[in-house]
């Protein structure tokens, strides 16, 4: 099943044209500085604006099809907004605004109680929002969007309100949401750490039009992209399945081989190798401090800059970017379609 | 009780019943026409705003003869009621509170315009993608987020039609027991040779009644805000 939406949308000053078309499952993540149209995109998959042309479809089911002349109401659309300001009903306790949406919907329920203590609100419930903290505002629209029972859970920048700590404080419960809700979920941002950290697959917007869209895997491991690049620890994320774990390491599974790490208790880790932590060896080395060395194929070499060069290398499914100087890539003869080591210094987990 | 003679608790009496009617009658009307101000996108909404508004700017006599042209005896709506309903208005202490009405609305109106607009549309947005279909969202959303709003309006009409004159006097006139109300009885007596204690009282009374009016107003609002959950 997937989700496709195709916009065009002119405003003053500005000119939406954006389509992608992505897996209707997980969590797909709208990315671009401010202005590049992932809010309007976004406001247009809710129902709260009609794009000037375009059309909306989650798996068979159309929101939104200016040419056959559809256009779903919002309040019919079941797709459930967490807005960057929280938007709690000032009027209502903290139970009520939990169970706004979930009152006026029908289907197979997310237990209440099982939402209010995975969220970690279930002492607010009789609370009014005005004196709750910004985090737990946070959450509480978490929990309303989720009981609303929606088909299409979608959020607008949830976390750019707060500030760090207390967005450290929501990406856990965000993650627990991403693995239990079982509706895509649509999360635009401006951050990269929550791209690493919640995406499974990334629209990269700019100006209103879409500069690729893919898994994040995939788009992470492409140098072209200057939004990603251009960050000063470029590097690849990788979905990985816990392979073994015993008190002084993890192995990891991933398409393309296995990695060691720390140990390491969580469910569904995903780690981010930084081009800089990759070294490439032409032999397999040996008397080694490194734990995780692989074999892989060199697929393409881009110029970062004056003294260093990307090199894109794969195993198996996957890719990886190494940085290395331009003269070890002439030293060693790198090329692409030539068989060499990848030596990873290390890998951050989340 | 003494310090008022049967007469003078008479008016007083009267103006409650006038401006308790006035009010409930116009309160439907006023939620609906700032709503229409506040939210609505129709050609014709500032000559909508600005005839709303007139009752506060023209003479009350002026409103007050304009009314007497409409729902007079022989007026197209005057007629009208009279012949469908049998109701008479000139005269009468419904006639009293439709002219109070009339001089109020702009006031019930301003007031409950203003909590409107201090409503974040967003919350309503919210609501939307949440299922809440319009009318819903108006009575679950809106319409307490108003309460305010539509408190303080409802006791400052009330308290200005308990003193309502020009308008009153001239359509509905000033016959007492009918439609002689506070400030139309304090006019008699100053008329009348030795009417000055009586009129006297009945002012005192007008003007706590006023004052006791605008405090409460103040501390309902205050209550209700707290109570819609807004810190004030």
């Amino acid at each position: 099943m997937s989700f496709s939406v195709s916009l065009q949308h002119r405003y003053a000053g500005f000119t939406l044209d954006a389509s992608f078309d992505v897996p209707a499952q997980g969590v797909t993540v709208l990315f671009g500085p401010s202005g590049s149209g992932k809010s309007t995109i976004l406001a247009c998959i809710a129902g709260l604006l009609s794009a000037q042309a375009g059309r909306i479809a989650l798996g068979g089911e159309v929101l939104f099809d200016r040419a056959r002349n559809i256009d779903v109401a919002a309040e019919a659309r079941r797709a459930a907004v967490v807005f960057q300001d929280a938007r709690l009903f000032p009027h209502m306790t903290v139970r009520n605004n939990l169970l706004y949406g979930f009152r006026r919907s029908e289907g197979d329920a997310h237990d209440f109680a099982t939402v209010t203590d995975m969220l970690g609100v279930a002492h607010l419930l009789d609370r009014r929002p005005a004196t709750l903290s910004g985090g737990e505002r946070q959450r509480v629209a978490l929990g309303r969007a989720l009981l609303a029972r929606p088909h299409l859970l979608l959020m607008d920048e949830p976390l750019a309100a707060l500030d760090a700590p207390r967005k450290q404080e929501i990406l856990p419960f965000l993650e627990r949401v991403r693995d239990t809700a079982r509706v895509p979920i649509v999360y635009v941002t401006h951050a990269l750490d929550e791209v690493d950290r919640l995406a499974d697959t990334l629209v990269l917007l700019e100006q209103g039009k879409v500069l690729a869209a893919g898994s994040l895997h995939e788009l992470s491991a492409r140098t072209d992209l200057p939004l990603l690049s251009d960050r000063r620890d470029a590097g690849v994320v990788l979905s990985c399945t816990v392979d073994s774990s015993d008190a002084g390491q993890t192995r990891l599974q991933f398409d393309g081989g296995m990695l060691i790490v720390p140990p390491w208790s969580g469910v569904r880790p995903r780690v981010r190798i930084r081009a800089r932590d990759v070294a490439i060896a032409t032999e397999q080395p040996v008397g080694l401090s490194i734990r995780n060395v692989l074999p892989a194929r060199v697929t393409a070499i881009a110029p970062h800059d004056d003294h260093e060069c990307f090199v894109n290398l794969q195993l198996g499914g996957t890719f990886l970017l190494a940085r290395v100087s331009r003269s070890a890539v002439v030293e060693l003869g790198l090329a692409p379609g030539r068989d060499v080591w990848a030596l990873i210094k290390s890998v951050a987990l989340s | 009780m003494d310090f008022l003679t049967p007469q003078e608790w008479q008016a007083v009496r009267l103006s409650f019943v006038v401006a308790t009617r006035s009010v409930l009658v116009s309160l439907p009307f006023a939620v609906l026409v700032a709503w229409l101000l506040a939210r609505g996108r129709f050609v014709g909404r500032s000559w909508l705003d600005a005839f709303v508004h007139l009752p506060l700017v023209l003479p009350p006599v002026v409103t007050g003869w304009l009314l007497l042209l409409l729902f007079g005896v022989r007026g197209p709506l005057g007629a009208l009621l009279q012949d469908w309903f049998g109701v008479r208005l000139v005269f009468t202490a419904n006639g009293a509170a439709l002219a109070t009405a009339v001089m109020s609305f702009p006031l019930l109106v301003r007031a409950i315009r203003l909590s409107l607009e201090s409503i974040d549309t967003g919350l309503e947005q919210a609501a939307r993608t949440l299922g809440a279909r319009p009318l819903d969202r108006f009575f679950s959303i809106t319409l307490p987020l108003m309460a305010p709003g539509i408190l303080a309006g409802t006791v400052t009409a009330f308290a200005a039609g308990l003193g309502e004159f020009g308008a009153v006097i001239t359509f509905a006139s000033n016959v007492q027991g009918e439609t002689q109300t506070l400030p139309l009885a304090i006019y008699s007596a100053t008329q009348t040779p030795g009417g000055e204690a009586t009129a006297a009282k009945l002012s005192l009374i007008s003007f706590v009644l006023a004052v006791a009016a605008l405090l409460f107003a103040d501390r309902l609002s205050r209550r209700v805000q707290r109570w819609i959950g807004r810190t004030t």
